[in-house]
């Protein structure tokens, strides 16, 4: 069960809709290395609910033909440059969404179900640059009630990082149940993790329920520091100096070539 | 000197104003004087011997009571467990219309902001969302959007149990009227005044001859806001709060 990240990048073919997590749930900053060393074109990101350094860094490299989410920014450290400027050129086609939109979209596919129906959003400009998304009428109420309908989202691969698996596939996700959700509603889950154990996550009640069962989850690789730049929760904080230094160098297309060729690929 | 009042602890103590009576408000990950406001409303509260309401700072740990992921937030407010909320905004117009994507024409928007969040759905759900933006210029507060993240009113017919009840900026604060839709000044903070407002605003609203100035703290709740709540903002933003630290120290504008 235990692979390498080169094996992991094997799964995010050309074209596929890969989901990727919010920048405090786990990012795999190390399997975004692995995807652009492998060159993989034409994919249609879904963040869950938002972007950040990972967006972005794919955007830049020109491996992006979409992006649905419901923001894409470096935090503290300003907007996403790289996705800004694509967005200006009309490089990437864009799905803008809103953060539970997202979450109901993934639980329609967790469900089995073809739509989620979901309040808010009547009166939006995202509603009305949103053909795959629909208006109907409450059919429970007497008449009138619109409501929109969201419908399933269906990643081909989900991504994410974690603190740990154990030795038989399990993930301990812990009350980052955003990333059990994208798993749920994915064909295929890789994930990284800082650390494998011995001793089954499952046998202990206390560990069993912030566990990602190894059911969803189709490969695990070890990578320690695995979310640098970005902290993973319980674990360590975000490196901001060095997702400060990535926001001034990504401002031109030429520095941000210049950091992704030069960058220390790994924490100091 | 108590006497000195920084022209953000007005901010603070006017957005505590603003939450009282709310049960549980959310705080957005890098909204300190939302955070501020809520924490000093939380203060006055427990010093009064009663229980204030509770506080859910986003991407905060410690203030932070979700364990069921970033949904949570929004199915709790979908549940009316939130009272109350803070939006930004890149653009905000005079039918509390709010833009968080970009400038120019959607999707090669030429100044592109994050997106729109949540927004699409607090804004609809939580009773009590004040709009807030430090900035107070013609650029921030337009007469029309140019891109609706989220509606200030909906159609009647369409769900809505909730929306803005206020826009509060550096400058002034509004009370937003639903029936109209539009704003009305409510009053000018010290150093402003109504030609001022109206020339950084971009949008028509409605306002008294002679507006009143928004209230300064008394010195009971200026010295609770300097001393535990400030301790308790350094928590989450120490930057903030040692920023607030020092410049109190300095002479500022006089309280009366």
């Amino acid at each position: 069960m235990v692979s390498n990240l080169r094996a992991l990048a094997e799964y995010v073919e050309p074209g596929v809709r890969l989901a990727l997590p919010v920048d405090y749930a786990g990012v795999s900053m190390v399997m975004t290395r692995a995807i652009i060393e492998r060159n993989t074109c034409n994919l249609d990101l879904v963040c869950v609910p938002t972007g950040g350094l990972q967006v972005d860094q794919l955007i830049g490299t020109g491996l992006v033909r979409s992006v649905e989410t419901s923001a894409v920014s470096l935090g503290e450290a300003g907007g996403a440059p790289r996705f800004n400027a694509s967005v200006k050129d009309g490089a990437i086609e864009l799905k803008d969404a809103t953060c539970p939109a997202i979450h109901a979209g993934l639980m329609a596919a967790q469900k089995g179900s073809p739509f989620m129906p979901m309040r808010g959003l009547i009166g939006s400009d995202l509603l009305r640059h949103r053909d795959d998304w629909r208006v109907i009428d409450n059919p429970l109420a007497g008449g009138g009630d619109p409501i929109v309908l969201i419908p399933a989202i269906k990643p081909d691969v989900t991504i994410f990082h974690a603190p740990m698996a154990d030795r038989f596939g399990n993930v301990w996700i812990g009350r980052r149940r955003e990333l059990a959700a994208m798993a749920y509603a994915s064909a295929t889950t890789l994930v990284t993790v800082e650390r494998i154990v011995d001793e089954s996550l499952l046998a202990n009640e206390m560990s069993a329920a912030g566990v990602l069962p190894a059911l969803y989850v189709t490969e695990v690789a070890v990578a320690p520091k695995g979310a640098w730049p970005y902290g993973l929760w319980g674990e360590y904080p975000t490196d901001t100096a060095e997702i400060l230094r990535y926001a001034r160098a990504a401002r031109s297309a030429e520095g941000f070539a210049d950091y992704m060729a030069n960058a220390q690929m790994e924490p100091a | 000197m108590m006497s000195e009042v920084h022209p953000r602890e007005i901010l603070i103590c006017t957005i505590a104003k603003l939450l009282d009576g709310v049960r549980h408000v959310a705080v957005g990950a890098s909204s300190p004087l939302p955070a501020a406001g809520a924490m000093l409303l939380r203060a006055l509260k427990q010093q009064a011997g009663e229980k204030g309401p509770r506080i859910s700072i986003l991407g905060s740990v410690e203030h932070n009571f979700f364990t069921n992921g970033s949904a949570e937030l929004f199915d709790c407010a979908g549940q009316g467990r939130i009272d109350a909320f803070f939006l930004g905004g890149g653009q905000i117009d005079g039918r509390g219309n709010v833009n968080l994507v970009g400038t120019g024409d959607y999707p090669q928007t030429q100044v592109r902001w994050p997106g729109s969040f949540g927004s699409a759905y607090l804004y609809y759900v939580v009773p009590r969302v004040i709009l807030f933006r430090e900035e107070h210029t013609p650029r921030a507060l337009v007469e029309k959007v140019d891109f609706i993240s989220t509606p200030g009113v909906s159609d009647d017919g369409v769900y809505r149990s909730g929306g803005p009840i206020a826009l509060l900026t550096g400058k002034a604060l509004f009370r937003f009227d639903k029936t109209r839709p539009g704003f009305d000044l409510q009053s000018v903070h010290p150093g402003n005044n109504l030609a001022d407002i109206k020339a950084a605003t971009g949008f028509q609203f409605a306002h008294d001859s002679n507006p009143e100035q928004t209230a300064l703290p008394d010195p009971l709740t200026l010295a609770l806001l300097r001393g535990r709540v400030y301790d308790e903002v350094a928590e989450t933003y120490p930057d903030f709060a040692a920023q607030m630290r020092r410049e109190i120290e300095r002479p500022l504008c006089h309280a009366s």
